[in-house]
Order: structure tokens, then C-alpha cells, then sequence
């Protein structure tokens, strides 16, 4: 009996252990723990700043505020303090998670929206595939699909709107020069740190003005969403006792207006004719086969057709349309040639031997189906960074506008070249190339990846240059994980790279030129 | 008659415990009402190949060229000892190969989860021809290799820490027998490769909180000397997690439930009394987020006494 009563007690002593190992625990979000922001400078000369479709920010119209004696005003004080004296755990929170910044927050929603809208439509019966149609948003495939080449317009437009609108904010702060209602009134409490920047109209709301009507046109099924988002937004600049409802109203208008310049840009932008047509993609086959080549099949069943081969056409932010066919890389490796099937060999020996931190890296950066994609998690990396600079809005703004500038151009010349190209992925040239992540479905030449993430370490390398290497070492993980993925070959990624760093300094060029400085 | 060993057992080959990957991951050792003699030892290995080519997409079944049929190989290493009377342990070491017929994704190998098992046969009532037994179990498991969980549906496993604690109630008439059970299973976070993923929304974390489980098995059929024919009916539910939206990727934190049946088959030799031969098939009738599997599965095990004097075990299980 003694004998296996031992037994008994170490065995309930494992087993109880691995209860305790199996038990859960809260998960921490990462983006909950961003404190309140608290600009370093207020950048109070925004007003300046070269702007990227707004010409004078003074032809907008922003009506003057009520006088701060005004029974209006006194109201909207009044407004606060109601608030004020009781405000509950719920609102608390609100105010908390707003607090972090409006242009983050906004940046962090759209980031939302793309991954949950990043999924390829399912096929039809017959076998061909249904497009998403901005006409018709809610019929199934919802508008948008949010792949790549999407994404990446969408963060452009909303941050360049939102930061044109800012710059504009500034410009009407300046000539009002309204102090915040905690200033107007001892009895009204800053639930968020003081700022000295004037208060009329409300930078949060003007963010979240531009950033509503972008996203109404980018995300069309989302609106009510969206709304609630900016609702909340605006409660939550009254209950902190950051502004009063005036304020809010004018910032909003006054968002919405420069907003509509953008729309009507991204309305005429060709992106809507980026998906082409039968007749289009039968074309990309038989000139590619002209120029002896094999081309690009995709490795989808049943075959779907390319992802948006026209988006190379799209006009983008930072330069010219002919500067899209400039940089665009000269041709790579012949599928005839000896060097392209050793390329190929190589990506079929990672395919092979695998090892953890591959698979770990190439899950890390494989942003596919689902995910906000390449672009957006270059948002959450500079998000992480622009944290702990502690910068004014209408400066996250502008990193923000940089950056998704330099990443959709960069969508417009990877894509470009892709199709202009048309050259098949290593799964397609050797079958034995199974891949670590999925297989997306465009050609091969040159990596999204690739050039994403090098137009981003360009931008933020000039933003950060105290980070050192960091983010030019982070784009090489990002582009070899496609290697060791199985999904690109190295000439993919080399390529990549190169275009995307060219990308990139268009960005830097502008931003050494915008009036912002450095502002570290 | 000729018990005057403890009514003899078997082992349980089938065992599996909470695996997720494969699918009828259930340890039927765990939910079944048989036992081994004290200071026994019964090693075996169990193969199973578990197949499908739709799956529920949600609640919406499909199938999907890009994948093909999926296939899911397990070899499965098992020992049980019999602590006492009325008290065994079993440890179980999974190896595991995926693979998809086609599209280009990676099959995934490699040991799974270590899982340790103990069953406690607390009451029995017997009355004539009837007998009625009341077991209880509690299994833990642990992953064994630093496998990817966030590579669904071709992972092979859930890389979770688990927790399942089982009540069983198994009556016997004659030879005729019913088993019931039901259990609890906890599972812990997991940590995945990526730092951002998407539910229902967008969670800034390389933590998953996995959905706890509930299972529900039910077996009947006939115990003799020799054999155990079996019908099995098995209903397996997540207690939360979020359904894959409409051809988007599965994630390890899906909700997934199953209800599958199946027939299971124990054999003995007269000759031979040691070894024993298992054979079953189980096949999943509904389901959603998983994949409508039929699994076959077969196994060997051999039960010998630790002390040298004892002789060959009687097996008879409808004494047990």
C-alpha cells in the first residue's frame, strides 16, 4: 500500500501542475498600454508645412467661434462639467484609450478594417470569381477586398488627409487662438495632459472628420462603425475637458472639407480600373509568351485572376506617373536560363529544410489573408516607435502621410513591375516547392514584400536616425522571410528591395523639404 | 471461477488525449470503463490516418481545391500501469505528419503533446447480471516540441497546455455493456510567431486565448473473454472562439465542435494472451470549423506483470 501511495502523490503533484500550466490568463494588447500624448513640441508653425493636396488652407471656410463670454460657450462649458462630476469606469476608459492620440487611433482603426476585409473572394459555382463592387458594397464579396495594392492606398489617403487637415486646423488655430476650456473655466478639470495649443477648432475632430469620409469611401460597409468611432472620439475630447462641442463641430466641418479634396482624387486615381479584364489578362499572357518567357499562372484552384494588374496605373502621391515606368527595374533572370533555375533550386532547398526560425520569420512578416498586410504592419512598427517620441498630432500625421505615401507608391511600382513582367512564382516553375505561408496570387518579380518594407525603412530611417539600422535591418527579415517562405527568389527580394528604397527616398526627399524639420 | 486475479483489462491503445490537431482526439482510454491489474505494464503503439476534403467553413461546408485532402498521420506511443486495484496511469507520446494533396502549403511534422492519464475506478454496484461502475480521470497534456500552432489547418497541433477532467459511468449486463462520459478541458494561452492577429478584431499580441472544451462520448456493444465490439458515439464542443468568415484562414482559436460515431474493435488471442489488436473507424457527421474526417486507426499492446511470479494475465473484459 505505502508502495504506490508515493506514486499516487507524485502523479497528482504532475497532473495538478499541469492544471496550473493550462489555466489562462488575461491577454495584454499592447496598443491598451500606449500612454496619454504628450507633444514634446506643440510644432505651433504646422500651419506652414507643406501640405500634399490643400493649396491654401485659408480658402476653407471655418466660421469664428462664440466668444468665450458668449451663452453659447458658457453652455458648452456647462457641458463638460455635467459630465465631469460623474463619469463611469466605461467612460473612463474611453478617455484612456483616446487619449493615446487621435491620428494613432484612426491609424490603428483602418488597420482594423483592412485585416478584416482582406479575405479573396469565394469562387462561383462555375468556377470563375465574383468581384466586390464599390456600387453594390454589401453584396457578397463586400467591398473592399483589402489586399496589398488596396491597403496601401487606403492608409495614403486617410493619412495624407488627415494630415492636410491638420495643417489646416493649425492655420484656423493660429487665427482664432481660442484657449482649451480648462483654461476658460478653474472648474473644469484636464482629465488628459494640458496642451497650449489654441482649441478652436479641435484637432481631434478635424482627425476624425478626414478620417470618417475617407473611410466611408474606402470602407463603405463600415460606416456606422465608423461613426460610433467618431462619436466616441468627440465624447471623449468633452469628458476630459479638452474641448468644448463648438470646437468639436468646427474641427469636423472643417476635416470633412479637405477630405472631399481627396475623394475626389481617389475617385479619379484609376485604382477603380485596377482589376482589368478578361481580355486584359489573356494579353499579359500572350506577350510574355511573345517575348519567349513563361508567364505567370495562377497557382489557385479553380485559377483566379491576377490581383489588380492595373494597379501599376494608379497615380501616385509622390512623383509622376512616368517616373513609375523610370524606376521600375530592368527585367529578371530568363525562365530560360540557367541562373533562374538556381534561384529556383535555392527556394526549393528552404522549401525543404525549414528550420523553427524560418518558419517563425516567415509567419512573423507573412501578413497574408486576414492580416492588415505589409503596409499595415509597417504602421504598427512605426505606431510602436512614433510612441515614444512624443509627437504633436499634426506630426504623427505627417510621419504617418510619409510613410503611406512612400508604401502605396511603392504598391504602384511593385505592382507595375509585377505585370510588366509576368513572371511565374518558384511553386509554379517547380512543384516541389511547397511554401510556409500562402502563395498569393500575382507574379513573382519583384517582391511586395521586398519593396513595402525598404520604402518604409528609408521613411522611418529618416525619421528615427537614432534607431541606428533598425528598421533597414527589420526590411531585410521581412524580405528574406519570403525566401525562406518559399515564396520568392532572391533576385525577387534583391530587386525588391532596391525599387523600394528608391520609393522610399522620394518620401525623404519631400520630408527634408516640408517645413517640419526634424523634430526630434 | 477463475477470477481470482482482478478482473483482467486491456490496455488501451486508442488513447489519444485532447489532441487537437487530430481530430478524435479523445483518449478512449479515458472515457471507456476498463482497467488493468495492479503492477501490469502495457506498452503500445497505435497508428491512425484521419482524412477529409470538406469542412465547415463556419457552418458553411465546403471543400477547398487549395487544399485538397487534408490527412493527418499519427503514431502514437502509450504505456499503462496499474498503480492499484482500481487505479491506472497512462502516458502517451504522439508523433504527427500532415499534408495536403494540393495547393503549395507545407505538410508540417514532429512530436506533439506528452499527455499523462489517471483513471480511478471509484465505485462498483453489482447485482446479478448487473454491474455499475463510476470511474473518474483527469489528463494532462503538455507539447513536447516547439511546433507551430498558427499554421491551420496543416499544424499539428494546438501548442496549448491542457487540463481534462472526465466522470464515467459504465454499466454491464452480461456481456452487453454502455459506457458514459462526459468531461472539461481547459486549455492555456498559447504564444504564436506573429504580434498582431485578427478574431473579430484586430488584437495587438503574439498571446491566444484558446476556448475551453466540453466532450460528451457514449459506447455500447458486447465485452466477451477475447473481444470488445463497440459503437461509439462522441460530441465535442469549443466553449467560445469565433467562426472563419467566408474563405479566410483558420486560426488556432476557432470555435470547433464535432460530433463523429464510429465502431471500435478489441481482440485477444486465446494463444497468446499478452498481445492485444485494436481496429477502429470514426467518422465525423457534423462539425464546424474542422474538417469532416474519417479516421481509421489500428494498434498493438502487449500487458505483462512487473512481478516475475505472476503468470499471464487473464483478459476478460466483460469481468471487469
Amino acid at each position: 500500500m505505502k508502495n504506490y501511495t508515493r506514486y499516487i502523490k507524485l502523479l497528482t503533484l504532475s497532473i495538478l501542475i499541469l492544471c496550473l500550466a493550462a489555466c489562462k490568463k488575461d491577454i495584454i494588447d499592447r496598443t491598451s498600454q500606449y500612454p496619454a500624448l504628450t507633444p514634446a513640441n506643440e510644432d505651433l508653425n504646422a500651419d506652414t508645412w507643406k501640405t500634399v493636396l490643400v493649396a491654401d488652407p485659408s480658402v476653407f471656410t471655418v466660421n469664428a467661434p462664440d466668444a468665450t463670454n458668449s451663452p453659447a460657450y458658457v453652455a458648452d462649458l456647462n457641458e463638460i462639467k455635467g459630465y465631469q462630476r460623474n463619469l463611469s469606469s466605461a467612460q473612463l476608459a474611453i478617455i484612456k484609450y483616446w487619449s493615446a492620440g487621435a491620428v494613432l487611433r484612426w491609424n490603428e482603426i483602418l488597420r482594423d478594417l483592412v485585416a478584416k476585409h482582406n479575405i479573396p473572394p469565394y469562387q462561383n459555382l462555375d468556377g470563375s470569381y465574383p468581384a466586390p463592387s464599390s456600387a453594390n458594397p454589401f453584396a457578397y464579396p463586400q467591398f473592399p477586398f483589402s489586399n496589398p495594392p488596396y491597403a496601401a492606398r487606403a492608409y495614403a489617403y486617410v493619412s495624407a488627409a488627415q494630415y492636410d487637415a491638420l495643417v489646416t486646423a493649425y492655420h484656423f488655430k493660429k487665427v482664432y487662438n481660442r484657449s482649451a476650456p480648462y483654461v476658460n473655466d478653474a472648474n473644469i478639470q484636464a482629465l488628459i495632459p494640458k496642451s497650449s495649443l489654441p482649441s478652436y477648432p479641435s484637432e481631434d475632430a478635424v482627425v476624425a472628420g478626414a478620417s470618417v469620409e475617407m473611410m466611408k469611401l474606402l470602407f463603405p460597409t463600415e460606416i456606422a462603425f465608423i461613426e460610433q468611432k467618431a462619436a466616441e472620439e468627440k465624447l471623449y475630447r468633452i469628458m476630459a475637458g479638452a474641448n468644448v462641442r463648438g470646437e468639436l463641430d468646427a474641427g469636423e466641418t472643417l476635416g470633412k472639407q479637405v477630405a472631399d479634396l481627396f475623394t475626389a482624387r481617389a475617385r479619379t486615381d484609376k485604382a477603380g480600373a485596377a482589376i482589368g479584364n478578361q481580355a486584359y489578362w489573356t494579353k499579359l499572357q500572350t506577350q510574355t509568351a511573345a517575348k519567349g518567357e513563361q508567364y505567370w499562372i495562377s497557382l489557385e484552384s479553380p485559377k483566379r485572376p491576377p490581383m489588380l494588374p492595373l494597379f501599376g496605373k494608379v497615380k501616385p502621391f509622390l512623383f509622376d506617373t512616368l517616373t513609375v515606368a523610370a524606376i521600375r527595374p530592368g527585367p529578371p533572370y530568363s525562365t530560360n536560363s540557367p541562373e533562374f533555375k538556381q534561384a529556383n533550386d535555392e527556394v526549393l532547398h528552404y522549401s525543404q529544410h525549414a528550420t523553427r526560425e524560418n518558419i517563425a520569420q516567415t509567419a512573423f512578416w507573412a501578413d497574408g489573408v486576414g492580416t492588415y498586410t505589409p503596409p499595415g504592419h509597417w504602421n504598427s512598427i512605426a505606431a510602436d516607435e512614433f510612441v515614444k517620441q512624443n509627437y504633436s498630432e499634426v506630426r504623427w500625421a505627417r510621419n504617418f502621410a510619409l510613410l503611406n505615401m512612400a508604401e502605396m507608391d511603392a504598391a504602384i511600382v511593385c505592382w507595375d513591375t509585377k505585370y510588366f513582367y509576368f513572371n511565374p512564382r518558384p511553386s509554379q516553375v517547380n512543384d516541389q516547392i511547397k511554401t510556409l505561408t500562402g502563395i498569393p496570387n500575382f507574379p513573382s518579380y519583384s517582391s511586395g514584400h521586398s519593396n513595402f518594407s525598404a520604402a518604409a525603412a528609408a521613411v522611418l530611417t529618416y525619421l528615427l536616425p537614432d534607431r541606428g539600422t533598425k528598421f533597414n535591418d527589420l526590411a531585410q527579415q521581412a524580405a528574406l522571410s519570403r525566401l525562406y517562405g518559399a515564396i520568392h527568389t532572391r533576385q525577387d527580394i534583391e530587386v525588391g528591395l532596391t525599387t523600394g528604397a528608391k520609393v522610399g527616398q522620394y518620401a525623404v526627399t519631400r520630408a527634408q523639404n516640408d517645413g517640419a524639420g526634424s523634430g526630434n | 471461477m477463475i477470477s481470482f486475479y482482478k478482473p483482467i483489462k486491456k490496455c488501451m491503445l486508442i488513447c489519444v488525449c485532447v489532441i487537437a490537431s487530430c481530430q478524435f482526439a479523445k483518449a478512449q482510454m479515458e472515457n471507456d470503463g476498463i482497467m488493468i491489474p495492479k503492477n501490469y505494464l502495457c506498452p503500445g503503439l497505435m497508428y491512425s490516418n484521419s482524412s477529409w476534403t470538406n469542412y465547415w467553413e463556419g457552418t458553411f461546408k465546403r471543400n477547398n481545391g487549395n487544399l485538397g485532402t487534408v490527412s493527418t498521420k499519427e503514431y502514437n506511443l502509450m504505456v499503462t500501469y496499474g498503480l492499484a486495484k482500481n487505479l491506472i496511469v497512462t502516458a502517451g507520446l504522439p508523433y504527427i505528419t500532415t499534408n495536403a494533396s494540393a495547393g503549395t502549403l507545407e505538410g508540417q511534422k514532429g512530436l506533439q503533446d506528452i499527455s499523462l492519464n489517471i483513471k480511478w475506478k471509484a465505485l462498483q454496484f453489482v447485482a446479478g447480471k448487473n454491474k455499475l461502475s463510476f470511474l473518474a480521470s483527469v489528463t494532462g497534456s503538455a507539447p513536447i516540441s516547439n511546433y507551430e500552432a498558427d499554421f491551420d489547418p496543416l499544424s499539428i497541433g494546438s501548442h496549448s497546455r491542457n487540463f481534462t477532467a472526465r466522470a464515467v459511468i459504465d454499466y454491464v449486463y452480461g456481456k452487453y455493456f454502455f459506457t458514459g462520459s462526459g468531461a472539461y478541458t481547459t486549455r492555456s494561452d498559447i504564444t504564436i510567431d506573429r504580434n498582431s492577429y485578427f478574431t473579430t478584431v484586430l488584437i495587438y499580441s503574439n498571446q491566444v486565448v484558446l476556448p475551453n472544451m466540453s466532450n460528451y462520448n457514449f459506447r455500447t456493444g458486447y465485452r466477451s473473454k477475447y473481444f470488445i465490439a463497440e459503437a461509439i458515439a462522441d460530441i465535442s464542443t469549443s466553449l467560445g472562439g469565433f467562426d472563419i468568415t467566408k474563405n479566410n484562414m483558420p486560426f488556432p482559436s476557432n470555435r470547433m465542435n464535432m460530433t463523429s460515431v464510429g465502431a471500435n474493435l478489441r481482440y485477444r488471442f486465446k494463444s497468446f494472451y499478452n498481445l492485444e489488436l485494436t481496429a477502429s473507424d470514426q467518422y465525423v457527421v457534423s462539425g464546424r470549423n474542422m474538417g469532416q474526417s474519417n479516421m481509421i486507426m489500428g494498434g498493438v499492446s502487449y500487458i505483462f506483470s512487473l512481478k516475475s511470479d505472476k503468470k499471464i494475465p487473464q483478459v476478460n473484459y466483460y469481468k471487469n
